[in-house]
């Protein structure tokens, strides 16, 4: 397909996507609220701005990120079968691939936006007692491991649910131990590190390990990754919570004892 | 005008720090460690411009045409007081802006091209886009549903845990009946709903019914409206791969 008539093709595939939540704002707007709509001008070019953003988007996304995921994937599995001593049809011969797959996950949300703006109001939330560093550095290492993990799975085969669901068991085992502020916190972050562009890249990667390791069917292996992307970062920010919690907790029963001794060694020098 | 050439600027400066890190870990495990060029590097460049210049337009044209209107009304009826209206809106406003999320356009086209490769629907154009359509409207409707569960649960004050307690209980339930080539896409359908359009516009409506509610905390109540957004979808999508393959 050329590239203008892919253009035309996904802009015409992207009104139909658009209009429904355009049409719900501006029957509300006119139904319920009877309130004309504000700077009418601004919102229709806004509009234009979304539905061309948008294609542009899917397009590229079509153009770009999936072939770059699938060909990173294909040529790393290559690379390291190459590189392979004897450990036929071991998950050791993937290594690459598996540090690639942490790297892009640990690279892709410290630099995320949103993911700064959680940091914030969860250092604001914990009276600083959650440092806005080490939070993003918890919430990097959870989608990376997440990441390396899901691809270990595809590589091994083995059913995904498994893996998420013990994992999701984990997690609500720790919300009920876990400080009361920290967890809304902790699922948001689940979601919001799985940014649009991570998403699309993450995925092709997944989809192209399930298709050149053998033995693995994309459809049933190659999805997952972006569930494990979100389900690690909530144990980690959870973990991390607890052990700042846990920190300050020792801290201030260490200097408890200190008070203590210093009070005893008084009492027995006031004592004779 | 200057104000907006001003906005896009810091957008596409967004945009590509998003981007830069994909391709900085690329570039650097293709000329250290696998040492080989890539094929089709200026298609790739191409669509990596267009999802940069994309993504630039998408969420300049967000705030200026969504996002305002879109949280003046969760405002307005959050604060109205007819619990029809206010349902009815959630449930829109959740379908709605899933339906144009990005990640989940993607992931839909991407779960019907390999699900019809596979042989596990048909593999003509029309079919595949039937699946990627299905798809994407389950999920929209499980996003809307779970909104206005989520809101009904604001407003009577029903503790969060319980509802992800049982909503995990029936994920595993149906995972057990559900065919095995749903079950990645269904996990994976949690994780893209709650993104660029969705999440803005359902912590306004959150805020906004929790700051009108007495005694209510709109940071925790606004976040259960999320956290049930992205654990409904897992479900309806095992049920659609349940009754669909």
């Amino acid at each position: 397909m050329s590239l203008l008539s892919q253009l035309f093709h996904t802009f015409i595939k992207t009104i139909y996507d658009v209009l429904p939540i355009l049409g719900i704002i501006a029957t509300f707007q006119f139904l319920v609220i009877r309130k004309p709509l504000p700077n009418l001008k601004k919102i229709l070019i806004g509009s234009g701005f979304v539905i061309l953003g948008l294609t542009l988007f899917l397009v590229g996304l079509e153009k770009a990120l999936f072939p770059l995921g699938r060909e990173m994937a294909l040529q790393l599995v290559n690379h390291s079968q190459d590189n392979a001593i004897d450990l036929q049809g071991q998950w050791q011969n993937y290594l690459w691939v598996l540090i690639f797959a942490f790297c892009i996950g640990f690279s892709t949300t410290i630099a995320e936006p949103s993911l700064l703006t959680i940091a914030i109001k969860a250092n604001e939330v914990s009276g600083g007692s959650i440092g806005i560093l080490g939070l993003r550095v918890a919430v990097a290492l959870g989608v990376a491991f997440g990441i390396t993990l899901g691809c270990y799975r595809i590589i091994v085969g083995e059913p995904i649910q498994y893996y998420i669901l013990s994992g999701y068991t984990f997690v609500i085992v720790q919300t009920w131990f876990a400080p009361k502020l920290i967890v809304p916190l902790a699922y948001d972050s689940g979601g919001v590190t799985t940014s649009t562009v991570t998403v699309p890249l993450i995925a092709a990667l997944g989809l192209g390990l399930a298709e050149t390791v053998s033995g693995r069917n994309p459809l049933i292996d190659g999805f997952g990754l972006i569930a494990f992307a979100s389900l690690f970062p909530i144990i980690s920010v959870i973990s991390y919570a607890q052990l700042s919690e846990a920190k300050i907790f020792f801290s201030q029963l260490n200097k408890n004892r200190l008070i203590k001794r210093k009070l005893k060694m008084q009492q027995q020098f006031d004592e004779p | 005008m200057f104000a907006t050439a001003g906005k896009l600027r810091q957008f596409l400066f967004q945009s590509l720090k998003d981007i830069a890190p994909i391709i900085l870990v690329v570039f650097y495990f293709q000329s250290m460690v696998l040492q080989r060029p890539l094929e089709n590097v200026q298609d790739m460049l191409l669509g990596l411009t267009f999802v940069i210049l994309g993504l630039t337009f998408f969420i300049h044209g967000l705030e200026q045409a969504l996002f305002p209107m879109g949280e003046s009304l969760a405002h307005a009826f959050a604060k109205k007081g007819s619990l029809f209206w206010l349902l009815l809106f959630s449930f829109s406003l959740g379908f709605g802006t899933t339906v144009a999320e990005p990640a989940l356009i993607s992931i839909c086209n991407e779960a019907a091209k390999i699900a019809g490769e596979g042989k596990v629907i048909g593999n003509s154009s029309e079919e595949i886009q039937h699946f990627s359509n299905s798809l994407k409207y389950t999920v929209a409707l499980s996003v809307g549903i779970s909104l206005v569960l989520g809101v009904i649960r604001i407003l009577k004050g029903w503790p969060i845990r319980h509802f992800i307690l049982w909503g995990y209980v029936s994920v595993m339930v149906f995972t057990f009946f559900a065919p095995k080539e749903i079950i990645g896409i269904a996990y994976d359908s949690g994780g893209v709903t709650t993104s660029t359009i969705t999440v803005p516009l359902v912590t306004a409506l959150g805020v906004g019914l929790a700051s009108s509610i007495q005694g209510r905390n709109p940071m925790t109540d606004g976040f259960g409206l999320i956290a049930f957004a992205s654990l409904m979808p897992i479900i309806f999508v095992l049920v659609f791969g349940i009754i669909m393959l």
